[in-house]
C-alpha cells in the first residue's frame, strides 16, 4: 500500500512537532487522535502562512506567543448548554434521585472547556433543590477556557439559542431567569458557582480526582487515541466511588476498552455508565 | 480479497433516495467497508441508519468513536459530528466547528481516509447542493485512489458532483445504478 509521499512526510513532521512541544513545554499531544489533530495543525500552517508543518517547529520553540496560539487552536471545542437535552433529562429523572441518598455529593466535569455544561448542571441541581449539597470540580488543561468558565460570561446570542435545549431537558423555569443580559453578553448569577471549583487538570498527564459520585466527560476523549483513552478510563475508574456514575458523549463508548467489564451501561442512548459495586453475586 | 480496502461516500441533498438505491444492492459477500458522510440536520436521530439497515444485507450502523473498521459493514457519520479515519483503521469523531457550513464534513472524511488508505481507497461523491467533498476527492485522486462522481445531469442536486468534476479529473462519472454496478464489480475483482 504505497501511500503518497506527502502524507508520509506530513506524518513525520507532525511527530517531530509534537516531540518538540512536549520537550519544551511539557504539553503532551503525542497520543491525541491524529486525524483531527492533523486538521488543526494544517489550519495553523495556513494561518501562519508557511508552506510546511515542519516550519511550525521553529515557531513554537522560539515564539512563546505562537505556542500560546497553538494551544488555543488545539483546544477549540464547540460546546453548548444542555447539549443532548435527553441526557440532561435522564440525569434529572433517573440519576439525581439516587445521588440524593448520599449526604454530600462530588461531581467532576473533566475537560469542561468554557463551562457551558457545568452551568447547565448547576441550574439542574438548583432546580432539583440539591445544589447546596454538591461540590462540583470543573477541570480543563486550557487556562483561557477555565477563565471564561470561571467568569460565567457567555455570548448572549449563543445563550438565547440554548433555551430550547433547556426546555427539552426538563427545565422548570426559563434559562433567562439565570442570567443578566448586558450588551451582547449573558452573565450567569454567582449563586450558581458557589459550589463550583474551576481548576487546572490535564487528563493526559495528571492523576486521580478522589471519591467522585459522578464524572461527566462528554465529547472530550474523542480527541484522544485508544491508548490515551485507556489511561483516562482507568483514571475515571479510580476516581469514582463504588456505584458512581460515568457520563460520556453520545457516540463515545467503553465497549472497546479493557475497563468495560467494570462498568454497567445503565442508559444506552444517554451513555450513562455505573461503576460495578465490586461485590460478587455470592456476597450479595 | 478485493484490491480496495475502503469506500468513502459523500452525499447531501437527495441523499436518502441515492443511498437507499445503492446500499441495499450490495450482496452479503460485499467485503469492502463503506463509510458515509451524509449532511443531515443536527438533531437527526439515526433515522437514515435504521432505514438503510432494514433494507440492506450488510450491517449499517452509526459510527462510534475508535470503532475498528470491519469488512461487511457500512458506517454512517452521526449527526453533528465529523467522522475521520485514524491510521490504525479505526473511526474517529470530532465535534469541532463546521467546515464549509457542514458537520459532518465530507472533505474531512475524504482527506483523512486518503491519508490512511492511499491508492486502496474508492471515493464516491453523490447528489448535493453545495461544494463540500471537492477538496476531499481531489486528495483521494492525488493519493492514487479511485474517484467516482454521480453524473450531475442525473442528480437530485447537481452542485456537489459538478463541483468535484470541475476540481479534479474524476475516473468514473455515472448515474446511481452505474455506480452500484461498478462498486459490486470492484468488490468481486
Amino acid at each position: 500500500m504505497p501511500k503518497s509521499n506527502k502524507s508520509e512526510i506530513e506524518k513525520i513532521e507532525i511527530d517531530l512537532l509534537l516531540e518538540a512541544i512536549n520537550s519544551r513545554y511539557g504539553y503532551d499531544f503525542r497520543n491525541y487522535a491524529r486525524a483531527s489533530l492533523k486538521r488543526r495543525i494544517i489550519n495553523m500552517v495556513e494561518n501562519a502562512e508557511v508552506d510546511h508543518i515542519s516550519e511550525l517547529i521553529e515557531k513554537v520553540l522560539y515564539d512563546p506567543e505562537f505556542f500560546d496560539r497553538f494551544l488555543i487552536e488545539m483546544s477549540v471545542t464547540v460546546t453548548e448548554m444542555f447539549r443532548d437535552s435527553e441526557f440532561f433529562l435522564a440525569l434529572r429523572k433517573n440519576i439525581i434521585g439516587i445521588l440524593k441518598t448520599y449526604p454530600f455529593v462530588k461531581i467532576w466535569h473533566a475537560g469542561c472547556a468554557t463551562g457551558e455544561e457545568v452551568y447547565s448542571m448547576a441550574i439542574l441541581l438548583h432546580e432539583e433543590g440539591f445544589l447546596s449539597k454538591v461540590q462540583i470540580y470543573a477541570t480543563d488543561y486550557n487556562f483561557h477556557s477555565l477563565e471564561t468558565a470561571g467568569n460565567g460570561l457567555f455570548n448572549l446570542e449563543d445563550v438565547l439559542s440554548y433555551e430550547t435545549n433547556y426546555v427539552d431537558s426538563g427545565g422548570k423555569k426559563k434559562l433567562s431567569d439565570y442570567y443578566v443580559a448586558k450588551y451582547k453578553s449573558a452573565k450567569f448569577y454567582d449563586f450558581l458557582k458557589e459550589n463550583i471549583t474551576f481548576t487546572h487538570h490535564n487528563l493526559v498527564t495528571d492523576g486521580v480526582f478522589g471519591e467522585m459520585h459522578l464524572i461527566i466527560c462528554r465529547n472530550v476523549i474523542i480527541y484522544f487515541n485508544k491508548e490515551l483513552q485507556e489511561r483516562i478510563f482507568s483514571l475515571f475508574n479510580d476516581s469514582l466511588i463504588r456505584d458512581g456514575f460515568l457520563c460520556l458523549g453520545a457516540k463515545e463508548t467503553l465497549e472497546f476498552s479493557g475497563i468495560h467489564s467494570k462498568f454497567k451501561l445503565i442508559m444506552n442512548k444517554e451513555r450513562i455508565y455505573q461503576k460495578e459495586s465490586g461485590l460478587s453475586y455470592a456476597e450479595v | 480479497m478485493p484490491k480496495y480496502e475502503a469506500i468513502v461516500i459523500g452525499v447531501s441533498a437527495g441523499g436518502l433516495e441515492a443511498l437507499t438505491l445503492i446500499i441495499p444492492q450490495f450482496p452479503k459477500e460485499f467485503l469492502i467497508p463503506v463509510i458515509i458522510a451524509q449532511h443531515m440536520h443536527e438533531k437527526e436521530d439515526g433515522f437514515l441508519t435504521k432505514l438503510l439497515n432494514s433494507k440492506s444485507k450488510l450491517c449499517v450502523q452509526e459510527a462510534y468513536d475508535k470503532e475498528s473498521i470491519r469488512a461487511g459493514c457500512v458506517y454512517i457519520a452521526p449527526a453533528n459530528y465529523h467522522l475521520l479515519i485514524e491510521e490504525e483503521k479505526t473511526l474517529s469523531l470530532s465535534s469541532e466547528g463546521r467546515i464549509n457550513w457542514s458537520r459532518p464534513s465530507i472533505d474531512a472524511l475524504f482527506q483523512s481516509a486518503a491519508d490512511v488508505y492511499g491508492d486502496d481507497l474508492i471515493g464516491v461523491l453523490l447528489t448535493g447542493a453545495n461544494k463540500d467533498g471537492s477538496l476531499g476527492i481531489k486528495k483521494i485522486k492525488e493519493n492514487g485512489g479511485l474517484t467516482i462522481a454521480q453524473d450531475p445531469t442525473t442528480a437530485h442536486a447537481e452542485v456537489m458532483p459538478a463541483s468535484a468534476i470541475q476540481t479534479v479529473s474524476i475516473d468514473h462519472i455515472l448515474p446511481l445504478q452505474g455506480i452500484a454496478d461498478l462498486l459490486i464489480k470492484l468488490n468481486n475483482e
